[in-house]
């Protein structure tokens, strides 16, 4: 019961401690405490990881766990309250914010990194040296299943094509299939599907009629023995997918926004914050030693300023909860 | 000399049909399958010694205690697999202590006990179907069934019962200092004195890299303390207001800590990989029970001993070496397995290894399959190196339970 003087005492510190340090006081990473739990995208699990990795150094008695789940199990399990921020290699679905809106998660979206979806083709393929995105649609989509290379175009070799492609469940191919098929349509069921990526580089290397598509930091690890195609952008060029094409945004549509969602709930601890705000600070630097590409300076200074004043929800999604399309730095403001 | 009953006699007879007349072509054939049996055994063994060589070739040189020591890193140099090396062996083992004893007694009842009727034939049947249920399956079952208790205790995250552990409310004083305050449950709101207390609203980079939290906090009205709770925020500032729900809550775990629902705990994936394998455990321990001759339970009972007794004298002790056997396929199978654990959710990049049964925990085989599907080359040497790790952890396994068969297989007096 000796507590009310204390609490004088305490007021007054305090006074003394505002006075002293002014608008600004250093806090100390070392002293946080407490614990975060991280799932999702295993695409984006490697920037995360080193982002974790870093922390741990810096605030060693925060504990971070990230786990693998995948785009869509993360976010099952964010929307269940069972962890605080979800890896994800794509923008929120409009059911699954309705499902975290209906469990009352409140969610702030954060963009961390890009990733340039590259599609590859044998080294020993000498007809391919461009391809527009029609010429995708010939090859993936189900009701216009091109058989041979001579039926995308009349001066290709009337050769078998080979598919390989990620698992139907990853956020690659959801990407993918986005951009090429658009909402309604579908992409073909007779290909080589593998959840490893290394899996389809090892196939479309071996393979001199193959193509096929995953994140650009394998294309990057494997330069030599596969063979990237140029994408006609909107603008009407062929471009190869790099860390330059793909951060100043000329490799499109192909370049796509990795995010972390925060829980708006968990960004009330001070852990949290000092956890999404370390990892806004260092996300350029590890999505490149990992194999990414970071994002323009703006977008992470407009996250930053997102997750300090609060704003939940998804500039991915309209007020109706309908995906809204185009690059992140006209959506993403 | 006795004289040869006719049967033997018969068979003589076809013996020496058989060799007078194609007594080459006989051998001939029967040396060609015996090299052939010879051939196909090669041929497995050769796969293995392949696949052996070639993990040793890739991974041996990371073998290192570094790599012991270290957790999961960016840097493939500074990789280390001590999280999912010891989540490892702490499931596997309560996979292990649970499943051997519930399999072997399941084993013994269906055997020994249990009358052969309608319903045991359908365990029986049951059981068998079971064993060759895909393992992603129990781990979906786990999920339910451990991980989540079917959504009756809350959720993970929340859970409604928690036994030997200390709760603490936490809040935060305007320099983000936590404020620890002890409370019974996360059901109950500090008692009031009096109080309020603010938490910092913006960090800032500092111009040395230090993030720097701004005083631009708003006061967060708080219900302070139980009064003999130890409270010094250091630069808390305090008004009167009501009672406000705790920013966050931690737990000072005993050794003995449970929570219902378990979460993405260690007893929730021992528990998923017992379901796994115990079917094989109730099998096999049923093959070791039937494989003891029954003149020795007839003695037994000839000596007076009950059914219970007979059972834990004469026949067990006669069939453990086997029932180890089946252990070992058993546990080589529990501490392989991916897929369950995956199902679970459990987290891959841990930095703890578990110190009770409801803390976090990876395994080994999820680690390397994150490594073998990285796009860098080194990161597939490590998957090689955790492979010998798991290799090392399986045979060590394998090991306790060689001893527990040596012990057991003296011969029967």
């Amino acid at each position: 019961m000796q507590l009310v003087p204390r609490i004088v005492a305490t007021v007054g510190i305090a006074a003394i401690a505002t006075a002293m340090l002014g608008a600004t006081g250093i806090q100390d990473l070392r002293r946080l405490r407490g614990s975060i739990t991280i799932d999702g995208s295993s695409t984006v699990y490697p920037i995360t990881e080193a982002i974790a990795e870093s922390f741990k150094k810096a605030a060693p008695n925060v504990k971070v766990t990230v786990g693998v789940s995948g785009t869509g199990g993360g976010f099952k399990r964010f929307a269940a309250n069972e962890i605080e921020i979800s890896d994800a290699s794509r923008p929120i679905k409009g059911s699954e914010s309705k499902a975290c809106k209906d469990a009352g998660v409140d969610y702030i979206e954060i963009p961390v990194a890009y990733d340039g979806l590259t599609i590859v083709v044998n080294k020993g393929n000498y007809w391919v040296e461009s391809m527009t995105v029609e010429d995708l649609k010939k090859i993936f989509l189900s009701d216009s299943s091109a058989k041979t290379w001579n039926d995308v175009r009349p001066d290709w070799p009337d050769r078998a094509i080979k598919i390989y492609s990620p698992g139907t469940d990853s956020g690659t191919f959801d990407y993918f299939k986005e951009v090429v098929a658009g909402k309604k349509g579908t992409i073909r069921s007779d290909m080589s599907v593998s959840e490893d990526d290394n899996v389809l580089v090892r196939g479309v290397a071996g393979d001199e009629g193959a193509i096929g598509f995953f994140g650009a930091a394998y294309y990057f690890e494997n330069e030599d023995s596969l063979k990237a195609v140029p994408i006609r952008n909107k603008a009407g060029k062929n471009v190869l997918p790099s860390a330059t094409t793909i951060e100043n945004g000329t490799y499109n549509p192909f370049s796509r926004p990795l995010f972390i969602y925060v829980k708006a709930g968990s960004a009330r601890k001070p852990y949290v914050r000092a956890f999404v705000h370390f990892y806004l600070k260092n996300a350029a630097e590890a999505a490149r030693e990992v194999g990414y590409v970071g994002l323009p300076e703006a977008i992470y200074q407009r996250a930053t300023k997102a997750f300090n004043t609060g704003r939940t929800g998804s500039a991915f999604l309209d007020e109706k909860g309908e995906k809204k399309s185009g690059p992140i730095t006209e959506l993403y403001k | 000399m006795n004289q040869p009953n006719p049967a033997s006699r018969h068979f003589q007879g076809l013996i020496e049909r058989g060799t007078s007349r194609r007594s080459a072509a006989r051998v001939r054939v029967d040396r060609a399958f015996s090299l052939a049996c010879l051939g196909i055994t090669l041929i497995a063994v050769l796969a293995l010694v392949i696949l052996l060589a070639s993990i040793l070739i890739e991974g041996a040189s990371g073998l290192s205690w570094s790599f012991i020591q270290n957790y999961a890193s960016r840097i493939p140099d500074q990789a280390g697999i001590k999280a999912p090396l010891f989540g490892s062996i702490w499931v596997a083992s309560i996979c292990a202590i649970v499943a051997l004893p519930v399999g072997v007694a399941t084993a013994v009842y269906l055997e020994e006990f249990a009358a052969k009727n309608r319903f045991t034939n359908f365990l029986r049947i049951n059981i068998s179907n079971l064993a060759g249920v895909p393992s992603i399956v129990y781990g979906i079952l786990g999920l339910t069934l451990f991980v989540r208790m079917f959504g009756l205790f809350g959720p993970v995250q929340n859970p409604a019962f928690e036994v030997g552990g200390e709760t603490f409310a936490i809040y935060y004083d305007s320099m983000g200092e936590p404020l620890r305050v002890p409370v019974a449950d996360r059901n109950e709101t500090p008692r009031l004195v009096t109080g309020s207390i603010g938490y910092m609203q913006d960090i800032f980079d500092g111009p040395d890299g230090e993030l720097i939290f701004t005083n631009d906090w708003s006061p967060i009205p708080l219900t302070i303390v139980n009064a003999d709770a130890d409270f010094s925020p250091a630069y808390g500032v305090i008004t009167v207001d009501n009672a406000v729900e705790p920013i966050d809550f931690e737990i000072e775990k005993s050794w003995y800590y449970v929570q219902f629902p378990f979460g993405q705990t260690v007893l929730a994936g021992g528990l998923t990989l017992m379901l796994v394998v115990l079917p094989v455990v109730i099998i096999s321990s049923q093959e070791a029970l039937r494989s003891v001759p029954g003149s020795l339970r007839a003695g037994s009972m000839a000596m007076g001993a009950t059914r219970l007794q007979t059972v834990w004298k004469v026949t067990l002790p006669a069939s453990i070496p086997m029932i180890m056997t089946g252990a070992i396929l058993a546990m080589s199978r529990a501490i392989g397995e991916a897929a369950p654990i995956l199902v679970l959710g459990v987290a891959l990049f841990i930095t703890d290894v578990p110190q009770n049964l409801m803390d976090a925990f990876t395994v080994l085989p999820m680690q390397i399959y994150n490594w073998t599907s990285r796009p860098q080359e080194e990161f597939r040497a490590l998957a090689a190196t955790g492979i010998i790790v798991l290799l090392g952890v399986l045979l060590a396994f394998n090991a306790i339970a060689i001893l527990i068969r040596q012990k057991f297989s003296r011969p029967l007096q």
